[in-house]
């Protein structure tokens, strides 16, 4: 099965459940290809254990194709490794060097309780899109999809935003274990679309106080978020937010009625 | 035994608007009383538990992913077609329904498929009311691109990500009703069997993937839409996760399985790097719009390049064979999948592959820099250029990119009727994980269109027809029924558990995709079959003795889920084979090397094989039974593709 000549060391969290402890565990990675991706590379080690009657490191993973937002390891101090805008799934063994070291631990976070080893539960940032992500529109609408112009620019932006995989990258890099780049890209995207309007207000207190219950930290604008983003979700998709946010307890009427009731 | 497919009478226009009257309605103040079971998240179960539950329906909806965005509808970036006619270039409800036909080489019935373009255009509506954020030209109104099979430009998109941002549109809708208390959500739990009483569909049985409790969940209507099964194959486009597993377990439970052998291989995808590969990626097919397929035109200059001794770049023009445009000068490099990929192969067969293994030609846009410039042309493609960097290290703005062929799509699945029922009452299925409209071989930009069209604007009329005939007395899982499937599914995860041998299951699995891709994969014999059908047999054999799992089924256990896969895949395996011995024609993805044009073209036999497969499952190691549906063609006259 080894492919390389690469030997590394890995340093690997290992956590039975939610309610054990975990700890570092040290494993040998020996003939690694420089060509695999950072997963492949656990597959090899996981394929030793399994031979040698051990647990599989256990981690989330599935499209492996930097898509679905599922893989999340934090590797060496940075979520989804050390390259800038790709997933842990894109990451290649090129990237690191013969002997090295590496450390692999979960997403970190109160909000994201561990799973198994590697893997977190992430249902909180489900709940906060189940609170007001969405356009209340039924199956069956028979406007023209045409009848709608949207300036390209506007349609852009609103695209930038929506490129968020959900990973939840942003909650692992932040001191705060915020989740305001993760909420602010769905109330940016909905906010700047004209679909969106008419819930803009609400929608945003809807999420943001989901976000607040589920024990989210807040933001202090240090930047790790967007800097460790896989899709490069930027920052100023928090400062919309917040002037929705403030707009909606301030100025808006809209925004009283609780977001989503009506069938 | 007969099949019937239900499709209604008269004219092909408007057989839809028909049937939609002549089914049977539910009372608003009835539906509340149904509880109906969809299993999976993507485009088309997410599109239909969010449709069914707006309708009043109470919805139960399972995946195995942590969530249901992460469904691998997300991995599509290509497009959806619509018959919108929006860019006045002739498209039609007609157009789009007689390409598909075609395209498929008129395997796929005649009246789903006219339905199929029918709604092609409310799903585009729909979608873009949700805030689903297309393509847009700079007047505002929305952007169309061409793709593989058609001459019109019918594929909306979102860059090359247009999967995620449909699902992440149904994903917004079934959180509105999970919001409403009209979903209940189960994250992580995958569906192990399907509970049937009297020979209706009651109900499954789920492992909850974090505790390991296996449980059971009764509904009036259980809603398939699991997927495909190209991990088949090990190596595919697919998710890691993706699996047959939901629909084997229909078929063992009475659900026939169609055309199982109708594959497609996708031509652009990243080439194999070594052993350790875990999956592949797909390039997606928009790149055909300006990218150029081409070969070296002679095993001298292709050595050459697989030595390193010369880059593509310095290889002169006239030793180039563009030979997609060469051979198919009106489609050119946008001829459909299984034509593309055949021809890929050939030149790999003929010693003119690239790339150092030597399976590989080149995807190239030089041309298109020289005459877009390289800003245009990153605008357009600027993520899939970056995802192929990432992964080869090369950069394909500045050296062509390398492709091949790679397993991505299955045609086949669950057989379903005109209502997207199975032969069995109450089991339904939807999206990839049917047969039903693709034929022998889909079009680029279908697949999402399909989903969602099954999800959002089929199944909510008739599903309702059902459910009004049986009524809406609670389905209770205190009945026998339940407690033996539980107990069978019990007993099989007890079965896996207890392997103990030397060889892991990924190992098997490696080793079926390498039978599953050397004989019934782009080219295939009698011989090959044959020979494929033993070493499956025995590879099976194999696994039942000396595969090892480890770990318990009362925690999360990556091993035993892929274990349970695996074993299913390895019955999957052979009946593909069988169907594709059975299949003596060659028909978009299935090629029989027995049968072809003189100019190497799938040549159809339709006196003999215009029919739907379907296999009836008659119980362990016994042979399954064929049973047929002919397709009858009333409006359009089948001939000989030809994209020349």
């Amino acid at each position: 099965m080894s492919t390389g000549n690469m030997n590394l060391t890995l340093k690997v969290w290992r956590q039975k459940n939610a309610q054990t402890k975990g700890a570092f565990v040290t494993y040998k990675a020996e003939g690694i290809s420089p060509d695999m991706s950072f997963l492949e590379m656990l597959d090899v080690v996981n394929e030793s254990l399994i031979l040698k009657g051990e647990e599989p490191i256990h981690f989330d993973h599935d499209c492996r194709e930097g898509i679905c937002g599922m893989c999340s390891l934090y590797i060496n101090g940075h979520p989804h490794g050390p390259k800038n805008a790709i997933t842990t799934c894109q990451l290649h063994m090129r990237t690191f060097h013969d002997g090295e070291i590496i450390v692999i631990e979960p997403w970190r976070a109160a909000a994201f309780p561990v799973v198994k080893d590697l893997a977190v539960d992430r249902s909180a940032f489900d709940r906060i899109q189940q609170a007001g992500g969405f356009v209340s529109v039924n199956t069956g609408v028979t406007i023209d999809a045409n009848s709608i112009p949207i300036p390209k620019v506007i349609a852009d932006e609103a695209f930038n935003s929506a490129t968020c995989i959900g990973c939840g990258a942003c909650v692992a890099a932040c001191k705060n274990a915020s989740a305001m780049l993760f909420v602010s890209a769905k109330v940016t995207q909905l906010g700047m679309l004209p679909q969106g309007q008419p819930e803009r207000y609400s929608r945003v207190q809807a999420m943001v106080a989901q976000m607040d219950a589920e024990g989210f930290g807040n933001c202090t604008n240090t930047g790790a978020c967007e800097a460790e983003c896989p899709k490069e979700i930027k920052m100023t998709n928090i400062s919309r937010m917040n002037n929705d946010y403030f707009s909606a307890k301030l100025f808006r009427e809209e925004a009283t009625h609780d977001h989503a009731a009506g069938e | 035994m007969t099949l019937d497919a239900k499709i209604p009478k008269g004219p092909l226009a408007e057989k839809w608007s028909k049937h939609k009257f002549d089914l049977k309605l539910v009372n608003p103040a009835n539906k509340r009383k149904y509880d109906v079971i969809v299993v999976g998240t993507g485009l088309a179960g997410g599109a239909a538990a969010a449709s069914l539950a707006e309708l009043g329906y109470n919805v139960k909806a399972f995946c195995f992913q942590d969530s249901p965005r992460r469904a691998h509808s997300i991995a599509a970036q290509g497009g959806i077609n619509a018959a919108k006619n929006y860019q006045n270039d002739g498209d039609s409800v007609y157009r789009l329904f007689y390409d598909t036909i075609k395209g498929g080489d008129y395997r796929a019935r005649e009246g789903n498929v006219y339905r199929l373009a029918e709604v092609s255009v409310n799903i585009i509506d729909q979608c873009v009311a949700q805030g689903v954020p297309f393509a847009r030209e700079y007047g505002g109104l929305l952007d169309n691109r061409s793709f593989g099979g058609s001459q019109v430009s019918r594929t909306f998109y979102a860059r090359g990500q247009t999967g995620q941002q449909l699902l992440l549109g149904a994903y917004s809708a079934l959180n509105r009703q999970i919001h409403l208390g009209k979903v209940k959500m189960y994250t992580r739990t995958e569906m192990l069997d399907v509970v049937t009483i009297d020979g209706h569909a009651k109900g499954i049985v789920t492992r909850n993937l974090i505790t390991g409790a296996v449980e059971t969940h009764s509904g009036h209507a259980v809603l398939l839409a699991t997927g495909g099964y190209g991990n088949v194959f090990y190596l595919s486009t697919n998710a890691i996760g993706s699996n047959v597993t939901a629909a084997w377990r229909a078929h063992k439970r009475g659900a026939f399985f169609s055309n199982p052998c109708y594959t497609q291989i996708h031509p652009t995808c990243i080439p194999v790097s070594g052993d350790h590969q875990s999956k592949l990626t797909l390039m997606s097919e928009s790149l055909r719009n300006d990218g150029r397929v081409w070969a070296p035109k002679t095993v001298e200059v292709a050595t050459k390049l697989r030595k390193k001794e010369i880059t593509a770049d310095q290889v002169k023009e006239d030793d180039r064979d563009y030979f997609l445009e060469r051979k198919y000068p009106s489609f050119g490099n946008l001829v459909p999948r299984d034509v593309a990929s055949r021809n890929a192969k050939e030149m790999v067969d003929d010693g003119r592959g690239v790339g150092t293994s030597g399976f590989a030609v080149f995807l190239d846009f030089a041309d298109a820099i020289k005459r877009l410039g390289k800003d245009a042309v990153s605008a357009k493609y600027g993520n899939l250029f970056d995802m192929y960097y990432q992964i080869t290290d090369e950069d394909p703005y500045k050296q062509p990119m390398r492709i091949y062929p790679a397993v991505h799509y299955t045609m086949g699945g669950l057989w379903v009727d005109y209502n997207l029922s199975t032969n069995v009452p109450g089991l339904y299925a939807l999206g990839e994980c049917n047969f039903s409209d693709h034929g022998a071989n889909r079009l680029g930009a279908s697949a999402l269109m399909q989903g969602l069209a099954d999800g959002y604007f089929v199944i909510p009329y008739t599903l309702g027809d059902y459910l009004a005939q049986i009524g809406p007395k609670p389905v209770d899982t205190k009945h026998p029924a339940f407690e033996q499937t539980k107990q069978d599914v019990l007993a099989r995860i007890n079965k896996l558990l207890a392997l103990n041998g030397t060889k892991t299951v990924n190992e098997y699995h490696r080793d079926l995709g390498h039978i599953m891709w050397e004989y019934c994969g782009m080219a295939r014999t009698e011989e090959g079959l044959t020979k494929a059908k033993g070493l499956i047999a025995e590879l099976r054999a194999d696994f039942w003795k000396n595969a090892k799992v480890v770990g318990e089924n009362e925690e999360v256990n990556p091993a035993l889920e892929r274990a349970g896969r695996v074993a299913d895949f390895l019955e999957l395996g052979e009946l593909m084979v069988d169907d594709a011995l059975m299949r003596r024609e060659s028909c978009g993805g299935h090629f029989r090397l027995e049968s072809q044009t003189p100019e190497g073209e799938a040549l159809r036999d339709d006196d003999n094989f215009a029919f739907v497969a379907a296999w009836e499952y008659k119980g362990d190691n016994q042979p399954e039974v064929l049973n047929k549906e002919v397709l009858d063609f009333e409006f359009v006259h089948l001939t000989q593709r030809s994209y020349k």
